[in-house]
């Protein structure tokens, strides 16, 4: 009984035998986000138990967000969720079951790699311009 | 006719844990609840990225705020336990391994989740 299902099966190539696509891309990219969307909810946490502490806690926590790798962290951390969300989009598309055929494939993983850069550039521009992130 | 059921199966007796698609739906469904409660949070975090403390802790002690940074929590930290219990499941192999990974992603996920809305509710009730 054990040799049926410890005998060794039949596997299919892994990922580094194909041609890299972008919809490959975006996939691992889909997961990669989500994870670190997942580490960054410490920041999330950091941020309002700080808040929710004083004004010494909350100091630290602005010393950082304004520092040049806070930001560089905080505009990763919006471009993750854009990224995150707007590969989410693609799936509540494919689970209607539209979207499957490779033309339709191709031009929306071309919108949804995209349109979050274009997103997060467009959200920190509008930040520094008119609402005085500095 | 006979069982077609695997030896294994047979032996272990386990059924269906009737669970069906709970994981699959409630995963979609924080992932709908996440899309306006997450360009808030990006809004907010824009907006408050160079905020001082007193702009900070009134505008996070507002009870709508509030109310929206709870759901945001929730729904948020359930959508990430979810996904992380998969990303889990697809690359640790080991038993031994796998449920000490999924018992730290349910640990890591309620703390997050018990700390922010702790936070939360502290700045809105005082």
């Amino acid at each position: 009984m054990t040799d049926q299902t410890t005998r060794a099966r039949p596997l299919s190539p892994h990922i580094q035998i194909y041609r890299w696509t972008l919809t490959m891309m975006l996939s691992i990219l889909h997961r990669a986000t989500g994870v670190a969307l997942y580490a960054g909810t410490v920041l999330l946490a950091w941020w309002l138990l700080a808040a929710a502490t004083g004004p010494e806690a909350y100091a630290q926590v602005k010393t950082v967000s304004s520092a040049w790798y806070g930001r560089l962290v905080l505009f990763g951390y919006s471009w993750a969720l854009f990224h995150h969300m707007f590969g989410g989009l693609r799936h509540f598309i494919w689970d209607t079951g539209r979207g499957f055929d490779l033309k339709h494939v191709e031009i929306i993983a071309r919108l949804t790699s995209l349109l979050p850069l274009i997103l997060t550039a467009g959200v920190w521009v509008a930040a520094y311009a008119y609402l005085g992130a500095f | 006719m006979s069982d077609m059921r695997t030896p294994l199966s047979r032996v272990r007796g386990l059924g269906s844990a009737k669970k069906g698609t709970e994981h699959f739906f409630m995963q979609r469904v924080t992932a709908l609840a996440n899309i306006p409660l997450t360009l808030f949070l990006v809004g907010a975090l824009v907006v408050h990225a160079g905020s001082d403390y007193a702009t900070m802790t009134a505008f996070l002690g507002n009870p709508f705020i509030g109310l929206i940074m709870l759901l945001l929590i929730v729904s948020a930290v359930y959508h990430m336990r979810l996904g992380l219990q998969v990303v889990i499941e697809d690359y640790i192999h080991g038993e031994a391994s796998k449920l000490l990974a999924l018992i730290a992603n349910q640990f890591f996920a309620f703390t997050i989740c018990v700390a922010c809305i702790l936070a939360v509710l502290k700045l809105v009730i005082g």
